[in-house]
């Protein structure tokens, strides 16, 4: 059980209005994924919906209860904080023995819960450490180990990756989803990085200055971006946006076309450009392009693509999948 | 500092300092030292004559001694009590938001400014006194008998003076190492479903105890050598009850011109402190480590 619904939910600081109003419905199971740029106010809803953050305006509602006004605790949720917020003075086992405690549950059936969240996450050896003596990915498991032993009926997650380095992050994304696998709680993931969104999301929310942009599975919100920024926002390389006289020809204010969907040809093409930077990933080249009367395109095209330094190359747009914008940055 | 060169020079600027702060250490206590084997009184003076340990064996045997021993454990304790305590709840109420904290929180530094004659002396004639004094007058608009302080609780009275000058040390230490608690923890525990007393006893005050031994640690070395408010207040009595190790030197020195016992006592008095220092650094040693 673990359905959260967010009906008009508002928040101001003072008379900065932080956001506006938000309508959301996050079904029992599912792993949402708050996304946006930073300032957008995800984390602030997120500290809204675990209780930390008092409401301006709307309700929570949790498993059909009205729990805007009830304190964290009260709400049956767990959290797991951007700088882990575990507790230095004591050890593994008493942190994430915590919540039983606090809870009055009894010596036995607290020692057994810890034990298996702690074979969960692969902390069984670690338990006597103090978090100081762990290293950033076990304390990222001390964190969930501790959010999980109080079965809550959702989980939230506040970029818990940030503070890990690349390999580490790409590690545990897969063991954050596996866990979700595993759990089958509803689970809500703040973060910036589009890359996590896409990879963990049953569902995204793209939020941008407290508004909700587009809400949708990754895939939707990769092929059908309902406006500008949520095109420019999700997909890496960036969505190359053009502007002007180019996009015009295609009845649009502005035009898009992910660096995937234009091909690069040295011979024949729309676009006639000159290579600018060219970065090789191995698997992928990204080739960035300032073609003429269109600007800079960025393109992704195979690993074995030679191009160098201004060098004259072709573009060609697939015009299937092409993304037309009107003025005010909406999908047509 | 890595090369030979620069650590060298280092050394050589530093020495000034490293010498000048050793001789100001070792000529009083080798003087002392050398004192404290003599028989040295003031009022017969040409008799200076070496003595051995004979000026210890005095002090140490005079009953005053253990009864100065034992004021000074009770002044030194008694005041940690209060300052630390109070100082808890002060800075847990200091770290409260709320109008005029600025001004609030300089008003409770500002006994520390004090020095302490005239804190004594304030304490002495205008709170205290009991006649004059604010207490008395409360006492009396109650309806109740004016306490005459240092006649019935001298000593209470001192460890009160004495905590009020500390008070605010301990406040000012305690708030900083409250406010460097990471918010993140506490709301962290608040999800986790602990009150606010579960969350005081299991995350501030953990948090807070490398600070409190610091508080403990710093006010036990100058608690050891209260004096001024003594002199001032009681002059060690009524009696002896409120004499410390540091007032019976002085009155062995001055009010009894022996200044070969007055200098076995001192002697006495840093072999004690540097006890005490011994178990405090080992507490602390223990403590930081985490």
């Amino acid at each position: 059980m673990g359905s959260i619904t967010l009906q008009k939910v508002s928040k101001s600081f003072g008379t900065t209005s932080v956001i506006p109003e938000i309508d959301l419905e996050i079904n029992d199971g599912e792993f949402v994924v708050f996304v946006g740029p930073s300032g957008c106010g995800k984390s602030t809803l997120l500290r809204m919906i675990a209780g930390l953050e008092d409401l301006s305006g709307g309700r929570i509602i949790i498993d059909g209860k009205d729990m805007s006004n009830e304190a964290p605790a009260k709400r049956g949720l767990s959290m797991v904080f951007q700088s882990y917020a575990l507790y230095p003075h004591m050890s593994v086992y008493g942190n994430i023995a915590f919540p039983l405690k606090m809870d009055g549950q009894d010596k036995t059936a607290i020692d057994k819960k810890v034990k298996d969240a702690a074979h969960i996450l692969n902390l069984t050896n670690y338990l006597d450490r103090r978090p100081g003596q762990l290293s950033g990915g076990q304390r990222q498991r001390v964190a969930i180990g501790r959010a999980i032993v109080r079965q809550p009926k959702a989980f939230l997650f506040d970029e818990p990756l940030s503070n890990l380095d690349a390999a580490l992050r790409g590690n545990m994304r897969l063991e954050i989803s596996d866990l979700h696998h595993q759990l089958a709680t509803t689970m809500i993931y703040v973060t910036h990085d589009q890359v996590e969104a896409m990879t963990m999301a049953d569902k995204i929310v793209v939020l941008n200055a407290g508004r909700i942009e587009q809400v949708g599975s990754p895939l939707e919100l990769y092929r059908n971006p309902r406006n500008v920024f949520v095109a420019g926002f999700i997909g890496s390389p960036r969505m190359n946006l053009i502007e002007g006289q180019e996009a015009a020809r295609q009845n649009a204010v502005t035009l898009g076309v992910r660096p995937e969907h234009v091909r690069i040809s040295k011979t024949e093409g729309v676009w006639k450009g000159i290579v600018g930077v060219t970065e090789h990933l191995g698997s992928d080249t990204f080739i960035h392009v300032q073609a003429d009367g269109v600007g800079k395109v960025t393109v992704r095209t195979d690993g074995d693509f030679a191009a160098e330094h201004g060098q004259p190359v072709f573009l060609t747009p697939e015009s299937a999948r092409l993304h037309r914008f009107d003025a005010d940055g909406q999908a047509i | 500092m890595a090369t030979l060169q620069t650590r060298a020079t280092a050394r050589i600027m530093m020495s000034p300092a490293v010498i000048l702060l050793f001789l100001w250490m070792i000529v009083p206590l080798v003087m002392t030292l050398y004192f404290s084997f003599l028989r040295y009184n003031l009022l017969m003076p040409g008799t200076e004559e070496f003595v051995g340990f004979l000026n210890y064996q005095y002090f140490l045997t005079d009953p005053a001694f253990f009864t100065a021993l034992k004021n000074t454990l009770v002044l030194v304790g008694g005041t940690l009590l209060i300052t630390v305590i109070g100082g808890i709840l002060l800075a847990l109420v200091l770290d409260q938001p709320f109008f005029g904290q600025g001004i609030v929180r300089l008003l409770v530094i500002a006994p520390f400014f004090v020095m302490p004659t005239v804190s004594a002396l304030v304490w002495k004639n205008m709170l205290m006194h009991p006649v004059n004094g604010l207490f008395a007058w409360i006492a009396r608009s109650f309806g109740f008998q004016p306490i005459d302080w240092f006649a019935e609780v001298p000593m209470f009275s001192i460890i009160l003076i004495v905590a009020w000058q500390w008070l605010p040390f301990a406040t000012l230490i305690l708030l900083t190492a409250l406010q460097s608690l990471d918010g993140e923890q506490i709301e962290a525990a608040e999800m986790d479903g602990a009150g606010a007393f579960s969350r005081f006893f299991y995350l501030v005050l953990p948090h807070m105890s490398r600070a409190i031994t610091v508080v403990i640690l710093i006010q036990t070395i100058f608690l050891l050598s209260v004096f001024a408010e003594i002199l001032v207040t009681t002059n060690g009595g009524p009696g002896i009850q409120t004499t410390n190790i540091t007032y019976l030197i002085y009155a062995q020195a001055l009010l009894q011109f022996d200044v070969g016992g007055a200098s076995a006592g001192g002697i006495v008095a840093v072999i004690l402190a540097n006890i005490v220092a011994f178990f405090l650094i080992r507490l602390i040693g223990k403590n930081l480590e985490r």
